[in-house]
């Protein structure tokens, strides 16, 4: 395993598009999802992998569009990217008040697809993502712990109608991850694919969270509301849709797993 | 099973023929199809004339009555905000709303109009949003066809079918705490006749608080999840902030007026027994519907639902709205007022004694030596416990951060006369007792006591609980009185 890692790690650090970003490693584990994918609580298993400790900056991707020109704002197909792309910067590759260290938001799926490509990752599949943010500075999963919820909650409340802070200001996790769970949220690489269909009956995937009782069908765990709250934010967004509060981080498979 | 087929064949004609007549004979509440178009009861053929913008206002505010008589297609604009706002003095709270305010507008549209609904979602909000109509028949209520990101906009169109009252409100995830938070609001669809004519409208919504802090605990307060799982509120509101129907935002109305009020109730938890001290509700529409009950004093309203109550105000003074689940009108603050102005109708309405009940509350056994002095202080521990201990509590000492103590208390002590105003007319405010600083709303007591009563109760808490002694005499309240409201 050690060895396993170190080679991946060296692979990393050989690779051309491999940037200053500090990724973590993340050990292969079960774990039931909050969601109730097919109506019932789904047990399942996470392949190890890499993730960013952080998430991308606009720092980060004002680097990443310098170069990728087609990506800027302004040059990009609006068919990738809608009239808020980047809103919060000054000008395509001047980020003016949007400071560097902040989380870059206002991103498309499509772009940050594209950003975490460009260093050799993924966007996170929603389970990865999820079983990495079950975690508190010392449980892999402390989502049953009321008070940590409600205090996830809390931050996510207290931070009405601003743009998310800068990374890092909180403790890292269980894995050595920071700013999973309260500042942002975060694109997923099967986000469209979340609610496949709790009911068979009915056609096509997606509509039913959006039914008020749908989304007591779509839970399996209802205490998780920090939870839900974002993946209602999620599945709102169509790909090439953008949002003051999503931004992204990506993941790297580790080889031969 | 070849055998099976053809008789399940005819006992499925059967029902065919059954299910034929049975339609004609309900015509009027059937669905039928006619050349490949649906025909619905309430559905008064295609909207007529130009589109309408709705004029949509802040509650308790009511869009005027519709005078048409042809079905015509309305345009509504409501934007979703999360926004932070007072939900008591000194208490803020991060409000989800729509349009800015708890409840959203009253949307007012006639049955068989075409509602083209647009909801933008403010660029600055957290979540996502939508609407869910309970006026709307379809999936979700529109709910579905509204999932809006912030930044966006959403437009759908429905058909009024049905007159009534109806509550809209969010229904994105997690749906109890949209609505928590204060995302909900009332569409009226009127008859094609109309709502008979009334002197005032108002529209009122009850909704239940949960914040992290206790009552009145200072400062923004979250949203508390647990709270709500146990469906302990920690505020009972109309229309999402303590005093928001009292004082100066009390409704009015007028000696002989009649007044409409359109009732909702939010929840997300609560179901509100909702009652007009003082009134009657000469009509009821129950639960919003048609059925049209008369002469009620309590209605229920459940969450998620409304009514819709028309009441008569023939004498003057202030009728109080309440929860009559009543611990939550005085002491979660699910209370409003109606101020009624104009002349005293004694006929109606008249106080007739106002002396103390000699002998009334007691048995007749009492020794007959009982001085003024004596009577004056049971009656005084009478009024105290009746009424004045709900709030200050029966020792006197307050509630921390509620209500202030009148034991052993500074301010009563330092100016007694001036505890007569307070009680006539209430009290509103920042005041400090004892050093603590205490912000909330102690009502007006002058039109429930007279005169004897208020120099009593006064007397008896000045001359107990600790305090430094003291009378007030009927004469002093009666100045105070006649001489209006000082503040």
């Amino acid at each position: 395993m050690s060895n396993r890692l170190a080679g991946c790690l060296l692979l990393l650090a050989i690779s051309p598009a491999a940037t200053a970003a500090d990724y973590v490693a993340i050990p292969a584990g079960r774990f039931v999802s909050a969601l109730a994918i097919d109506g019932s609580a789904s047990r399942i298993a996470i392949k190890p992998f890499t993730m960013r400790a952080e998430p991308v900056t606009n720092a980060e991707y004002l680097t990443f569009v310098s170069k990728y020109p087609q990506w800027q704002r302004g040059r990009v197909s609006p068919l990738f990217a809608g009239p808020q792309y980047l809103a919060a910067w000054q000008g395509p590759l001047i980020l003016g008040a949007a400071a560097q260290q902040q989380p870059v938001t206002n991103v498309s799926w499509f772009a940050a697809r594209a950003f975490c490509a460009n260093e050799h990752a993924r966007l996170p599949s929603w389970y990865e993502w999820e079983y990495v943010s079950a975690a508190d500075g010392t449980h892999r999963d402390a989502r049953q712990d009321q008070a940590r919820n409600q205090t996830l909650l809390s931050a996510i409340l207290a931070s009405n109608g601003e743009r998310p802070g800068v990374i890092g200001q909180h403790h890292a996790n269980f894995y050595g991850l920071r700013d999973l769970n309260q500042l942002l949220w975060e694109w997923t690489g099967d986000y469209a694919a979340m609610f496949p269909n709790a009911d068979s009956r009915v056609a096509g995937g997606g509509a039913l969270l959006a039914l008020c009782g749908g989304s007591a069908l779509a839970f399996e765990d209802k205490n998780q509301y920090a939870l839900m709250m974002r993946v209602a934010a999620l599945t709102a967004l169509k790909p090439a849709d953008d949002a003051p509060r999503v931004g992204f981080r990506c993941v790297r498979d580790l080889p031969g797993k | 099973m070849s055998r099976l087929l053809p008789s399940l064949l005819a006992a499925a004609g059967l029902l065919a023929i059954t299910a034929y007549i049975g339609s004609s004979a309900y015509a009027a509440h059937s669905a039928g199809s006619i050349n490949g178009s649906t025909t619905v009861t309430g559905d008064f053929g295609p909207p007529q004339g130009p589109p309408i913008e709705e004029k949509l206002v802040a509650p308790p505010g009511v869009p005027a009555p519709i005078h048409r008589d042809h079905p015509a297609r309305v345009i509504v604009r409501l934007e979703t905000q999360e926004v932070v706002k007072e939900i008591a003095d000194g208490v803020r709270y991060n409000f989800w709303t729509f349009n800015g305010t708890t409840p959203g507008p009253l949307i007012r549209v006639r049955q068989g109009d075409t509602v083209e609904l647009h909801l933008k979602n403010d660029p600055n909000s957290h979540m996502a949003h939508n609407i869910d109509l309970h006026a709307v028949m379809g999936p979700g209520g529109g709910a579905a066809s509204t999932v809006t990101p912030p930044g966006h906009e959403s437009v759908f169109t429905f058909k009024a079918l049905r007159s009534g009252t109806f509550i809209y409100h969010c229904a994105t995830a997690p749906v109890p705490m949209h609505i928590a938070n204060g995302m909900y609001g009332v569409i009226e669809v009127e008859p094609p006749e109309g709502l008979p004519k009334v002197d005032h409208e108002y529209y009122v919504t009850q909704g239940d608080f949960y914040t992290t802090g206790t009552y009145h605990e200072p400062g923004l307060q979250s949203f508390d999840m647990q709270k709500m799982l146990l469906e302990q509120p920690t505020y009972v509101l109309f229309n999402g902030r303590e005093g928001s129907l009292t004082g100066a935002n009390a409704l009015t109305s007028n000696v002989g007026d009649t007044v409409r009020l359109f009732v909702g109730n939010g929840g997300p938890n609560l179901v509100s027994s909702f009652h007009v001290i003082g009134g009657i509700f000469d009509n009821a529409n129950v639960e919003g519907g048609t059925l049209i009950n008369h002469n009620v004093q309590t209605t229920l309203v459940p969450a998620g639902g409304t009514t819709m109550v028309e009441l008569s105000t023939p004498v003057p003074g202030t009728l109080l709205l309440v929860d009559h689940s009543i611990a939550r009108a005085f002491m979660q603050g699910a209370l409003g007022e109606i101020k009624v102005s104009g002349p005293p109708q004694p006929a109606i309405y008249n106080k007739v004694s106002s002396g103390p009940v000699s002998g009334a509350a007691e048995p007749v056994a009492v020794v007959a030596e009982v001085s003024n002095a004596n009577s004056a202080m049971a009656d005084g521990k009478r009024v105290f416990t009746q009424i004045c201990s709900a709030c200050h509590q029966g020792n006197a000492m307050g509630l921390p951060g509620a209500f202030p103590p009148l034991a052993m208390s500074d301010y009563l002590n330092a100016d007694p006369k001036r505890a007569i105003g307070i009680v006539l007319n209430g009290l509103s405010g920042k005041i400090t007792v004892n050093s603590t600083g205490y912000e909330s709303v102690m009502p007006a007591q002058g039109p429930n006591l007279n005169d004897e009563e208020i120099a009593n109760v006064l007397t008896y808490v000045l001359n107990n609980f600790n305090n430094k002694g003291g009378s007030i005499s009927p004469a002093e309240v009666k100045a105070v009185r006649a001489g209006g409201k000082p503040n």
